[in-house]
């Protein structure tokens, strides 16, 4: 009865005893938010973040309204209402340089079948498409050439007054899940386990239309293709839900590297029980990317790797870094990494290099700690495999973050202001570091104590 | 008892006192000398016993044009309250002394009736023959039917403390405007509905009239006219004038300045509902015309009927109660804001003084004073409604009124021109024709007294002439010296009203019988103008010679016509269950009640007053061992028995010194008790006021509960430091059991040492069954909650273990608490579990010392500007940490946590500071990441 009074302050046991979860324990020294702000606003799940500007952002999800909220202070500045479904696609609009005001717009895109230019400023609905055959599912301007993109089942080009300027033919019933930009006026558009890459014509004397034009195929997934990013400007990367990540060359769009398996132990393994469990094809479905100049970081199922592009190899990996499938990670300046997922919590990582060789990946202090002897076997019985193979980094955990009672959707990082997060239990939380904003009030106080005249009322 | 005198002795004066009568004597030896008073169950702190009731009380009394002074009801509405206090002689006296009752009608040089839009007076009234000292507050409202279209009102604040009314003059005049312009506010709407329905019948009697003089003329055309058409050409022309004298009183309210309707905010009705309620109270405030009512019931198809050329008598007519004549709404508001007054001015001088000096202290520390005050904001709100209504400057006073002007309302206090009731008689011949008349209506109605109450009365009457027992001094002159030899005049005043009353004068031995009426003073704000003096002061002495008979005239409607009506007036009230005004304004029934206590005087010798008003056989029951525990208190073993589960039940200090006497504090305190009993189930913390107006939940029973529980707690709780840590540094505690009850208690208790977000509540939740969310702990600071059993409170148990790092727990049904750990030096002295104190309200008060000491120095932390800011460009943050680490270590002598607590009260004040508009949102959750600690018992 009084078990939950004990171990207060770790997962639920049937969880940890499932897997080697790293845990952290109360004390997160190193841990910056010591303060939260919850944000109510949503009536379901909260899919989308997006940056406005130093302190602003936007947030729309399933109830189809868009948010526009203060970072700083929490404060919900407008309520964008306009479309009837669930939001599918949330992108910022660069204003054209040639249009006077200075708005910051924002494209939404629903499943019912509009996309919608907002005006984040006055919350006006700027302008509304609503000829699609399908749902958008996927935003990206092209700002070189002032024109906008819009995927679902085909693929439509827009310019900044909203016209259709060309579209594609139908391209697949499933609809295009990622784009991305690549030189020489290129997009390359996750359609199922292809890669198509498009090539837009932009009018010059001869034709006054523009034109998309199919260049090529991609048939090197096994699976679909589930995260599709720019690395560098050499390469872009694709991950799909079988775990395959390839990185192919910008520009002439062959393979550089592929990484099939890599992550999956299970030739490593040799009990039952485990190749069973990462057979599991979410287990290894590659759901997002992020990256720097020298690594590309994935989230692996359950788990963090990151791979470095000179090396060409995995160089750190955190194979249960959460409780259940890591939703979104993204990288900060000072070699922290910040991943959150559907078991509702957000952890942050430090990237650090390795100081002997034999280290653990997985640190069972904890589960020493707590007498948990079982666990720290089978932790401790993959480290011996891979002990030729070692990775030369590993990944700290140096705080979690716990607020969310459902799968953490997306996250967005001030640097001045703290972590956003959004998440299926329709909450938004804004992470603070509590020194800092215990000054920032005081500063506050004595502005307004000086505004008012009684600062210097005594003296 | 006799067994032991000596505890008889100290503990209950009146017992022994009463016992000489009926049992033998006590040896010399084990006498006393016995508190003077104490037949008057008076206890000691009380200056004077006098007083037949047991705390203050409200009364509003009407001068009825029908029966002279009568009152209406009383606040608290309870007969325990005012005991044997003689409501009908008092009303009679508060309502002698209005000085600016003034007459509407046809001044001179005017050609129709005006309406003075008169200011109330107030004044300080004494009777020290009664005990009683009264704030009197006159006041006219508008009724079309009334003569002069005014009916004097007044409401008295009446206590037994004269300090206290004078001292607290300037509030009691504050507050009672505010009851008086919201009555004056409803009055005035319903007198418009009222002229606007009787210009509309005026109107449909024109056309009748005109009709059939036209039929009339038609029908005799020899030229000359028959008696009855010149009677219908008069009756016209009569109407006609009636008309344009109702017209220009309809323009007359409605000019009614509305800067002033504006001002209070009190009465901020809705115009349109209260159009509404205005027809149907017009509607019912023609009962002889119950056929017509229903035709006009609503209001726009209001009938007009025709207007009798007759006017009905006044006898007749059905005066308009006091709801009726002011909208139900405004009356049930004006109930509120005057139950509101009886709880302010609750309690003894001394307690009320140091509340204000209190509040005074605690306005002044307004940054900080939010964090663990929860009265302050009610304070301020009615500070700030003071402030909203203005004292009004008097447009409507009228300019210089004649003498005769000002003797009216006196006069038309006799019996006889009630007798005469004869509206048009000359106002002059109505004076002196009334002296007479009344003394002749006197010996009429004292005939059927005894003989010796005849010469009673006429003894004082001659006194009261030349003002020697009894005399009325206007204005702040010296108390009346003079003292009647015998108090046998006062004894026969009240014999017919209520043997009790006799009773209790025989066996009691007093020493004060001067009887006199003093009014103290008279409010400067309301200046009265020097010939109101004047005018005024001669009557004095009619005034006096009317009072005598009135209390008799008072008899006499209440064995009569009138009682009814007043009993239907009350049951107009909300509050007032009909039963209980029959026992405030009728002796007969209140004697009933005072029979069992009579017919056992050995066992209940020192019930005199108000006592009887509870249940007799509980009475008996617990009468001699409450007694002893009223004095003993704490010691007693029997006591605590009996409220077990709850905080002895103590005597709060407003309480105890509120009230008159001993038996009846005590008594109030185990009615409380066994209330409380009672409603075990139910939760003791959530125990609110009965009276309508809304008193926060701070009482002082609220405190006194808190602290107690706290107490209790900390003594029980070895690991109550860190739980109180938990709470002092913003830390969500949760308090997690099965018994709702237990659970909310605790967290009623726990409450007290929660720093508040903002003044408008305290983030507490006394229980919840449901998962917790971040967003709890985000706005509650102490939750209790419910432990469901295990399949279905497995979804709590997970969110709590889940968020565990932003709570502690404390589990009721184990014993336990995990929570971080607490090594400093503050709560320690908050809550020392070897402390001293015993008594709930004294620790409650200790609490609160200390933690307005934190308070101060999270205030310093909070504003120091060297301590926050850099001292220059190049000054790094951790030279101001560490500023600040020394702070509050060195010069505020903090110790480890300790820190944090001032530090989280002092993000608390930054926030609350800094805020624009106070009150919106929530704070944000602020939290630690440090190991939490299992303790357990």
């Amino acid at each position: 009865m009084l078990r939950w009074l004990i171990g207060g302050g770790r997962e639920p046991q049937g969880l940890a005893e499932k897997s080697p979860l790293q845990t952290i324990g109360e004390e997160q020294t190193q841990n910056p938010y010591t303060e939260l702000l919850v944000l109510k606003a949503h009536h379901d799940i909260v899919r989308f973040l997006v940056q406005l500007d130093e302190y602003r952002f936007a947030s729309a999800g399933d109830d189809g309204i868009v948010v526009v909220w203060n970072a700083q202070t929490g404060e919900k500045l407008l309520e964008l209402n306009g479309h009837t479904q669930k939001i599918t696609a949330l992108i910022t609009f660069p204003s054209s340089e040639a249009c006077e005001e200075k708005n910051q717009l924002i494209l939404t895109a629903s499943a019912d079948r509009t996309v919608i230019l907002w005006d984040c400023d006055t919350g006006r609905q700027v302008q509304k498409v609503s000829c699609f055959q399908s749902t958008v599912k996927c935003l990206i301007v092209l700002q070189r050439l002032d024109v906008w993109l819009s995927g679902g089942n085909d693929l439509c080009v827009w310019n900044q007054k909203l016209d259709l300027l060309c579209k594609t033919s139908h391209l697949s019933d499933t609809g295009i899940s990622a784009l991305i930009e690549i030189p020489k006026n290129c997009v390359v558009a996750a359609v199922g386990k292809e890669l198509i890459i498009f090539r837009l014509v932009a009018p010059t004397e001869e034709s006054l239309e523009w034109d998309i034009l199919e260049i090529k195929r991609l048939l090197d997934h096994q699976d679909n293709i589930l995260s599709l990013v720019n690395v560098n400007d050499v390469s872009f990367v694709t991950g799909s839900h079988v775990g395959e990540m390839i990185i192919w060359d910008i520009l002439d769009w062959t393979v550089q590297a592929c990484e099939c398996n890599f992550w999956d132990p299970s030739p490593q393994l040799d009990t039952q029980q485990e190749i069973k469990l990462c057979q599991k094809p979410n287990d290894i479905s590659i759901h997002h990317f992020t990256w720097d100049e020298e690594n590309v970081f994935a989230a692996v199922g359950k788990g963090l790797y990151v791979y470095n592009l000179q090396l060409k190899r995995v160089i750190a990996c955190q194979k249960s870094a959460h409780d259940s499938n890591v939703l979104h990670i993204a990288k900060l300046p000072n070699r922290q990494l910040i991943s959150c997922s559907e078991d509702g919590s957000v952890r942050i990582w430090e990237l650090r290099e390795k100081q002997q060789l034999a280290a653990e990946p997985v640190p069972t202090g904890f589960f020493n700690m707590w007498g948990f002897g079982r666990v720290n076997k089978q932790a401790s019985q993959p480290v011996k495999k891979q002990q030729e193979n070692a990775p030369p980094c590993s990944l700290e955990l140096i705080g979690d973050l716990i607020g969310h009672s459902s799968s953490v959707e997306m996250f967005l990082y001030f640097e001045d202001h703290g972590l956003v997060t959004c998440s299926a239990d329709h909450l938004i939380i804004l992470w603070k570091n509590g020194e800092k904003e215990s000054g920032l009030r005081s500063l506050k106080l004595f502005q307004k104590l000086e505004e008012d005249g009684d600062l210097y009322l005594a003296v | 008892m006799i067994s032991a005198p000596d505890v008889v002795a100290f503990t209950k004066e009146e017992e022994y006192e009463e016992e000489p009568y009926n049992e033998p004597a006590l040896p010399e030896e084990y006498s006393v000398p016995l508190f003077p008073f104490s037949s008057q169950g008076a206890n000691p702190w009380s200056k004077l016993s006098g007083a037949k009731f047991s705390r203050d009380f409200i009364l509003i009394s009407e001068f009825s044009e029908q029966v002279g002074p009568q009152p209406l009801l009383t606040i608290p509405n309870d007969t325990k309250v005012f005991g044997t206090f003689d409501l009908n002689y008092f009303s009679l006296r508060i309502m002698s002394v209005d000085y600016q009752a003034s007459f509407v009608g046809h001044p001179p040089g005017s050609a129709y009736p005006k309406l003075n839009f008169v200011e109330d007076s107030k004044v300080v009234l004494g009777d020290s023959k009664e005990g009683a000292f009264a704030y009197v507050h006159h006041l006219t409202l508008y009724d079309l039917e009334a003569r002069g279209f005014v009916r004097p009102f007044c409401m008295a604040y009446i206590s037994a403390d004269q300090h206290k009314i004078m001292q607290q003059f300037q509030e009691l005049s504050a507050e009672f405007s505010k009851a008086s312009e919201c009555l004056k506010t409803g009055n005035r709407k319903a007198f418009a509905g009222e002229l606007e329905k009787k210009l509309k019948d005026l109107d449909y009697t024109r056309t009748v009239l005109h009709t059939e003089t036209e039929i009339q003329k038609k029908a005799n055309d020899k030229g000359f006219y028959s008696s009855q058409a010149i009677e219908k050409a008069n009756e016209l022309a009569s109407v006609e004038k009636s008309i344009i004298e109702h017209q220009d009183l309809l323009k007359q309210i409605r000019s009614y300045p509305h800067r002033k309707l504006k001002g209070s905010a009190l009465c901020s009705g809705e115009t349109e509902h209260t159009q509404d309620q205005t027809s149907q109270a017009a509607t019912t405030s023609h009962p002889d015309e119950s056929a017509d009512t229903d035709l006009y019931t609503c209001r726009p198809a209001y009938t007009p009927k025709l207007i009798k050329a007759k006017s009905t008598k006044c006898f007749d007519k059905k005066l308009k109660t006091l709801e009726e004549l002011c909208d139900t709404e405004y009356f049930t508001q004006t109930l509120a804001q005057l139950s509101h007054i009886e709880h302010m001015f609750r309690g003894d001088l001394c307690y009320l003084l140091t509340s204000q000096i209190d509040r005074a202290l605690l306005k002044q520390q307004h940054i900080t004073n939010f964090l663990f005050e929860d009265f302050v904001e009610v304070d301020s709100r009615v500070a700030e409604k003071q402030e909203s209504v203005p004292p009004k400057p008097g447009p409507g006073r009228p300019p210089s009124r004649s003498l005769e002007e000002c003797l009216i309302p006196q006069v038309l206090i006799s019996v006889g021109s009630y007798k005469s009731s004869v509206e048009s008689v000359p106002i002059k011949m109505e004076q002196e024709l009334g002296d007479e008349e009344y003394k002749e209506a006197d010996v009429a109605e004292m005939s059927s007294f005894d003989p010796q109450e005849n010469l009673d009365y006429l003894d004082m009457d001659m006194k009261g002439s030349i003002s020697s027992g009894e005399s009325i001094e206007v204005l702040g002159t010296e108390k009346s010296t003079a003292v009647l030899p015998e108090s046998d005049s006062q004894a026969s005043l009240t014999v017919p009203l209520s043997p009790q009353v006799v009773r209790s004068k025989a066996v009691s031995h007093r020493t004060i019988s001067e009887d006199s009426i003093e009014v103290l003073s008279t409010c400067p704000s309301e200046a009265l103008i020097p010939e109101d003096f004047k005018a005024s002061y001669p009557s004095a002495i009619n005034e006096e010679e009317s009072y005598a008979d009135d209390s008799e005239g008072a008899i006499h409607f209440q064995a009569s016509v009138c009682a009814p009506e007043l009993g239907e007036a009350e049951e107009g009230g909300l509050e007032t269950p009909p039963s209980q005004i029959d026992s405030s304004c009728c002796i007969g029934k209140e004697s009933d009640s005072l029979r069992v206590p009579l017919s056992t005087p050995a066992h209940t010798p020192s019930d005199q007053d108000g006592v009887v008003s509870i249940p007799p056989q509980r009475y008996r029951q617990k009468d001699q061992g409450f007694h002893v525990d009223f004095v003993v208190e704490n010691a007693n073993p029997l006591r605590d028995s009996s409220s077990e589960g709850f905080p002895a039940d103590e005597l709060d200090p407003s309480h105890l010194l509120a009230s008159r006497d001993v038996s009846k504090t005590s008594l109030d305190n185990y009615s409380d008790s066994a209330s409380n009993m009672s409603s075990l189930a139910s939760t003791s913390s959530d125990r609110t006021p009965s009276s309508a107006h809304p008193t926060g939940p701070s009482s002082e029973r609220h405190k006194k509960r808190a602290g107690q529980n706290a107490l209790k707690f900390i003594r029980q709780y070895p690991f109550a430091h860190p739980a109180i840590y938990s709470l002092l540094s913003g830390r969500t505690l949760v308090v997690l059991g099965e018994d709702e009850a237990i659970v909310r208690k605790l967290v009623t208790a726990l409450s007290i040492f929660v720093p508040n977000h903002s003044r408008y509540a305290k983030p507490v939740k006394h229980w919840v069954s449901s998962p917790l969310h971040i967003t709890d702990f985000q706005r509650w600071k102490l939750i209790g909650l419910q432990r469901v059993a295990a399949p279905a409170g497995a979804g709590t148990l997970h969110a709590l273990s889940r968020y565990s790092r932003y709570t502690s727990v404390l589990d009721l049904d184990n014993k336990a608490l995990r929570c971080p750990l607490y090594r400093g030096a503050l709560v320690p002295r908050l809550a020392d579990h070897r402390t001293q104190i015993k008594r709930g309200s004294t620790y409650y008060l200790h609490v609160q010392s200390m933690l307005t000491q934190l308070c101060s120095k999270a205030f310093l932390y909070t504003f120091c500007h060297h301590l926050h800011l850099p001292a220059h460009d190049k000054e790094t943050e951790e030279v101001v940490a560490g500023r600040q680490a020394s702070f509050l270590k060195l010069t505020l002598g903090l110790v480890n946590e300790d820190i944090k607590v001032v530090q989280y009260l002092a993000e608390l004040l930054k926030l609350r500071y800094a805020q624009d508009a106070p009150g919106t949102g929530h704070p944000m959750l602020r939290f630690d990441y440090v190991p939490s600690f299992l303790y357990k018992i």
